[in-house]
């Protein structure tokens, strides 16, 4: 099993790194895909937008429902519909996410003053201009931050959709294991725990630039 | 940008050179927000690009339509049909004249699955209760005010991060090899992340405790074991508790599809499902395993509110 085995040529290596960036991708085009989707539903799930209780409530019942979704059934799914590789992976986070985006988005809509909102009435702007100009400044740092947080944590969840065929480094790890070639598996291991790393470090850095002065605006 | 425009150090504060000062200053705020947004959105097209062409976002494939003719399509817009097929198919057929033994036919296994979902719940408790022990006990070493010498810091902290980093299904995998296939794997796998994840949770509550408790019983003679014991244990545990039913929520999700790799609980099945075809069956699991996560998210969460007392506050 030990000593991990370490790549001699860039031929060897090109397939492993082609994995770190495929499930990079899922992580980072789920995450996206969730997001582009979950913003417009946010709204109706949030009390101080939609006034409709029953739609409300009905919408939220749906966000608990794709949530309850795991997002390694949901890749099972996908890879009937999609084929082998990356895209079924990028489509579980995505719809997985989904749930989870539209849930946290509309909390952070509820949570906003409605001061900078009755402004933009008070001084003639649609209700569109209301919520463009008063309401998403102020959840723009919230959406940021969940963003950020759950693209950490999907690269963590990307690495494992391939031991069920979608890609990514988790498909070469699981290769390697059921070939019972246990160097490479612990090389491979090392590498996603000194990529989470990394993608930790990074979004660390971003957080504060981005978000952190943001913060102590409010 | 060698020449970047600065603003006014000191503009005047009334007349025609107050109102060109606060214009040339917002001209020069404007184009710093441009500059910004543009660079921004260039990085961002760079990136969506580069990772659609590694994902296959973009991807052109043959699909055969009705007619048995060849077309190529967007891999989206071909897989959509496939997808609404694949979900169509493991939807029972339910009879009104016939349901109960159309009910029996889709629940035909259920002795199984009744072992399975108990098996799985197991497996949770189990992994929780190791995870409990392991994070609580590395809980005070990975704690920087708390632990006793730096190495001893470096080392708890490092095992617990390559304990959480590694997903619970690779953690299985290896164990699947070393203790072979059931639900030993499984509780082992799913205990060790538990314990890097509790780990982290449990030591970052400990950094946020009050110090004075801890200074009075080593001010008594305490050694730091028994600092850690009556200083530090008592002014944690109510967050340890409301930390650790989460987890046992999140160990019932991962026992219920680690079984996909042969680690014991339902996710066995799942494959067996899958494998066979039995696509009704596919259905009846996810329902069980919806059912169950449920269940459990309810009860837990009723009774984390109580012990945190929030049902009170409310």
């Amino acid at each position: 099993m030990l000593p991990p085995d370490i790549w001699q040529s860039w031929a060897e290596f090109s397939e492993i790194a082609k994995g770190l960036g495929e499930t990079l991708s899922m992580a980072f085009l789920g995450t996206l895909l969730g997001a582009a989707i979950a913003l417009p539903l946010s709204f109706l799930g949030a009390r101080n937008i939609n006034r409709l209780n029953i739609l409300r409530l009905g919408v939220r019942r749906g966000y608990d429902f794709i949530r309850a979704f795991e997002t390694l059934i949901l890749a099972l799914i996908f890879i009937r519909a999609f084929g082998l590789g990356p895209l079924p992976g990028i489509l579980a986070i995505a719809v997985s996410e989904i749930g989870t985006f539209a849930k946290l988005f509309s909390e952070a809509i509820e949570n906003t003053s409605e001061k900078p909102i009755e402004g933009f009435r008070a001084s003639g702007g649609s209700r569109l201009q209301q919520i463009r100009f008063g309401l998403l400044p102020q959840v723009n740092p919230v959406i940021l931050s969940v963003l950020l947080y759950n693209f950490e944590s999907n690269v963590r969840s990307g690495t494992i959709l391939g031991i069920v065929g979608a890609g990514g480094i988790g498909f070469l790890l699981s290769d390697r294991i059921s070939a019972y070639k246990w160097d490479e598996a612990w090389s491979i291991i090392f590498l996603i725990i000194i990529m989470v790393y990394v993608i930790d470090y990074l979004s660390g850095i971003l957080r504060k630039r981005i978000i952190g002065t943001w913060e102590a605006a409010k | 940008m060698p020449h970047t425009a600065a603003f006014s150090a000191t503009p005047a504060l009334n007349g025609p050179g107050a109102i060109a000062a606060f214009e040339r200053d917002f001209a020069i705020q404007r184009r710093r927000a441009r500059i910004n947004w543009t660079i921004a959105s260039a990085l961002f097209l760079f990136l969506f690009m580069a990772t659609a062409w590694l994902g296959d976002f973009f991807k052109v494939t043959q699909v055969s339509l009705p007619d048995g003719s060849r077309e190529w399509r967007w891999i989206i817009g071909a897989g959509l049909p496939r997808l609404g097929e694949y979900v169509e198919k493991t939807l029972p057929v339910l009879r009104w004249d016939t349901f109960g033994a159309d009910l029996a036919e889709w629940f035909l296994r259920w002795k199984v699955w009744v072992k399975l979902l108990i098996e799985t719940i197991l497996i949770a408790f189990m992994a929780t209760a190791f995870g409990v022990i392991g994070g609580f006990l590395l809980s005070f070493p990975a704690a920087r005010n708390l632990s006793p010498n730096k190495w001893v810091l470096w080392v708890s902290r490092r095992y617990l991060e390559i304990a959480r980093t590694v997903p619970e299904l690779v953690w299985a995998l290896i164990f699947v090899f070393c203790f072979s296939v059931g639900p030993m794997a499984g509780v082992m796998a799913i205990g060790l992340h538990a314990c890097g994840a509790l780990g982290k949770l449990y030591s970052e509550v400990n950094e946020n405790i009050d110090m004075r408790p801890l200074e009075g019983v080593k001010a008594a003679g305490g050694s730091w074991f028994d600092q850690i014991r009556y200083g530090a244990v008592p002014q944690v545990l109510p967050n340890i508790i409301s930390y650790t039913l989460l987890r046992f929520e999140i160990n019932v999700r991962s026992s219920s599809i680690i079984g996909y790799v042969g680690a014991g609980g339902l996710g066995q099945e799942v494959r067996t499902a899958m494998s066979f075809q039995e696509y009704t069956d596919l259905s009846a699991l996810f329902l069980i395993i919806f059912a169950m996560v449920g269940l459990i998210d309810f009860g837990s969460e009723k009774l984390r509110h109580r012990i945190i007392g929030l049902g009170e506050r409310a």
